[in-house]
């Protein structure tokens, strides 16, 4: 993965000092609640319900064992023994004091981690495949691109003060697990009739209130113009997007209004100026590529025998097998899924001890990294298959097994009400409710593939509308109430989710849930998914069964 | 007043003409309202004209008369709308804007290192205590990931 050399260091430990300075400066008087506001939150600082809440950047969800064991020790040290994963590849402590925010970031800043633009009105952390240089599927391994915009985001002078927060996502493979067509701006790495890598570049996407899916405006991006044309479109973007209603202020909003036809010609007109100065060196491409070179893998891995034998003879191991491990471009190794999702555990929580351990695990057997997953999972990307049966059982002591990875227990969630100032409705406790309603695994397996989303309130935290089954906290004269919705994807055929009938009650929704897939169950066709079944059914028979009393 | 130019503490010689006041001697800056409606009378003015512009002026439209404009202040009227910065490196990087760009109104001192980066080279502020704030955060960064202006 990426080193820091001695710049970014160096840009990192200034920022630290500017943001030590700016909360003195706060505390002091000297700036006002609503300037320091715009400050702390480009270091990632919210105020919540209880506390400050801190977002670390887990650029494109990539994480060495010992920034692993950094989070640890600030979960141990600042917080309250845990942390929480997001959906944006980032890292979430609910409990830090914020005058010791400063203090925490130095210690990021020891492990090459920072909290740089995470929140706020400016380009966001960039986020990726989680598979990225080990997928089956990969045409080009994103995250060598993923890093050069990290950079040309970081600390841009001149769109940090977006109308709103900017995401972008860069997918290189042929099955997009970034949601990249929910994002601001959505890079596909595609080949052309050349065989040279270039960006098929989608724009105006994006969830929340107004979920809208992200339109092609340019197919085929040469490689050397990637900057110059995110440029453009940025500065399009700063100078037009609505800045008198932040409801309407993302980029989505302007591309709906214009039109992507006359927003297409205003970029392409301010990129004419910038295309020929601005060019990304195959050189620097290639130095970057070489950071993410693959590891040393063992080629006699696949000639292990102890595998299939444990395989053939544990069951429960063959069931972990099957749901949380993924395919490996070599021989003889496997992904493996570390299911955030336990029965016990709010969605994408992990506990300090656990942190530790995973980075044990990932020092012992995975090259000594660990990545973030957009589903609030974590992976050890490059596991020999020799080594499966004695990872599983370790994570099994961990609790880190549960072997549901897209499953229906292994939700989005988001805080909701427990911590978000935001929220409508809780979340985190109707996920455990649900999660208990399915507690049978060979239950969960058999309804198979299905992405439950939920959300606490609109904001859309976690992607509710793009869920197979989506969940939405809303508020009803004091009340928690549901809105559900079916058939949301955020893969290659993007949907957003279309509304069943009138939100439920609190008490109401996991029985609504469960309703749902037994209609699933009773109707489905022979090896047909949820998201599927939903498809070809429409919604009608699931909103019958659900409103049947009323 | 006492403003920051140039990395130095100068005086002030400018004076901004609203635009229902009559035009006065010396330097003054006017809107861009006022620019296009007085164009002939202020290129005919003795002192020097600059413009202050607020953030959703349009630099395209004033282009052409870059060369009679020898000051530009960006007026922020709230530090959160970054088309300034967009306005400034259009000035600089787009029509060659050679003379002085000045921040002025709402902005904070802690913007200052971003606003330098984009063409900015002056700053105004009504607290004199900024000023040596200000100086101190031009130096924010000593290293940069992406070209700009500077």
């Amino acid at each position: 993965m990426y080193q820091y050399t001695e710049n970014d260091q160096t840009l990192i430990d200034e920022r630290v000092a500017q943001f030590k300075r700016q909360t003195e400066n706060y505390f002091k008087g000297e700036l006002t609640e609503d300037e320091y506001r715009a400050l702390r939150l480009r270091n990632g600082v919210y105020i919540q319900t209880h506390a400050p809440l801190l977002r670390v950047a887990g650029p494109y969800g990539l994480l060495n064992s010992k920034q692993v064991r950094k989070l640890a020790h600030i979960a141990r040290t600042y917080d309250k023994n845990y942390c929480h994963f997001t959906t944006r590849q980032n890292i979430q402590f609910n409990w830090p004091k914020l005058e010791l925010v400063p203090e925490i970031l130095a210690e990021l800043a020891t492990v090459q981690m920072h909290a740089i633009q995470t929140s706020g009105n400016c380009m966001r952390n960039t986020t990726s495949d989680h598979l990225a240089g080990v997928a089956v599927d990969e045409i080009a391994d994103p995250r060598p691109y993923c890093e050069i915009i990290r950079q040309w985001t970081t600390l841009h002078p001149e769109f940090d003060y977006l109308p709103r927060k900017f995401k972008i996502a860069v997918s290189g493979a042929l099955n997009d697990r970034a949601a990249t067509q929910f994002h601001d701006i959505g890079l596909h790495l595609v080949k052309n009739a050349e065989g040279e890598v270039g960006f098929k570049v989608f724009v105006g996407g994006g969830l929340g209130r107004t979920p809208i899916i992200g339109l092609v405006i340019k197919p085929f991006l040469e490689q050397k113009h990637l900057l110059s044309y995110l440029e453009a479109i940025l500065r399009i973007y700063n100078l037009f997007g609505r800045r008198d209603n932040k409801y309407k202020a993302r980029i989505k909003i302007l591309v709906k209004e214009t039109g992507l036809d006359k927003f297409t010609k205003l970029v392409d007109a301010e990129w004419e100026y910038l295309r020929a100065d601005n060019e990304l060196s195959a050189e620097r491409v290639e130095a970057m590529q070489a950071h993410f070179a693959s590891p040393a893998y063992d080629v006699k891995a696949d000639s292990d025998t102890t595998f299939a034998e444990h395989k053939a003879n544990d069951k429960a191991f063959a069931t972990w097998l099957a749901h949380n491990t993924a395919e490996h471009k070599v021989p003889g190794y496997s992904a493996v899924f570390i299911s955030l999702k336990a029965p016990d555990m709010p969605p994408g929580d992990i506990t300090d001890v656990q942190l530790d351990a995973v980075a044990d695990l990932a020092d012992e057997y995975s090259f000594g990294e660990v990545r973030a997953t957009h589903r609030q999972n974590l992976i050890l990307a490059d596991v020999k298959q020799a080594d499966l049966y004695t990872v599983w059982q370790k994570l099994a002591a961990l609790q880190l097994a549960t072997p549901n990875i897209g499953t229906a227990t292994d939700m989005i969630c988001c805080p909701g009400l427990d911590f978000c100032s935001l929220a409508n409705a809780g979340s985190i406790g109707v996920a455990k409710e649900i999660n208990e309603a399915l507690d049978d695994l060979d239950y969960i397996h058999d309804i198979g593939d299905l992405k439950i989303n939920m959300s606490g309130c609109m904001n859309g935290c976690a992607h509710q509308s793009v869920g197979h089954i989506g969940i939405l906290g809303v508020d009803k004269k004091g009340a928690e109430w549901y809105q559900i919705t079916l058939g949301g994807s955020s893969e290659n055929n993007a949907a957003i989710g279309e509304r069943l009938g009138p939100a439920v009650a609190k008490h109401e929704i996991t029985e609504a849930i469960t309703t749902i897939l037994d209609v699933y169950i009773k109707n489905r066709l022979e090896d047909e998914t949820f998201l599927a079944a939903v498809n070809r059914l429409g919604i009608t028979p699931f909103k019958e069964r659900v409103y049947a009393n009323n | 007043m006492q403003i920051i130019k140039d990395t130095t503490i100068v005086n002030n010689s400018w004076k901004f003409i609203a635009d229902d006041e009559d035009l006065s001697a010396g330097d003054i800056t006017v809107s861009l309202a006022r620019w296009q409606q007085d164009r002939e009378a202020l290129i005919a003015h003795s002192g020097n004209v600059g413009l202050r512009l607020k953030s959703n002026d349009n630099v395209a439209d004033f282009a052409d008369d870059l060369a009679h404009i020898k000051l530009i202040e960006l007026n922020f009227a709230d530090f959160a709308d970054g088309r300034s910065f967009s306005q400034a490196w259009l000035l600089r990087g787009r029509f060659n804007y050679q003379d002085e760009i000045r921040a002025v109104g709402h902005y904070l001192p802690e913007q200052v290192f971003y606003l330098s980066r984009v063409g900015v080279n002056a700053y105004a502020t009504d607290k004199p205590t900024d000023l040596a704030l200000i100086m101190n955060n031009l130096n924010d960064f000593t290293v940069k990931y992406q070209a700009s202006i500077n």
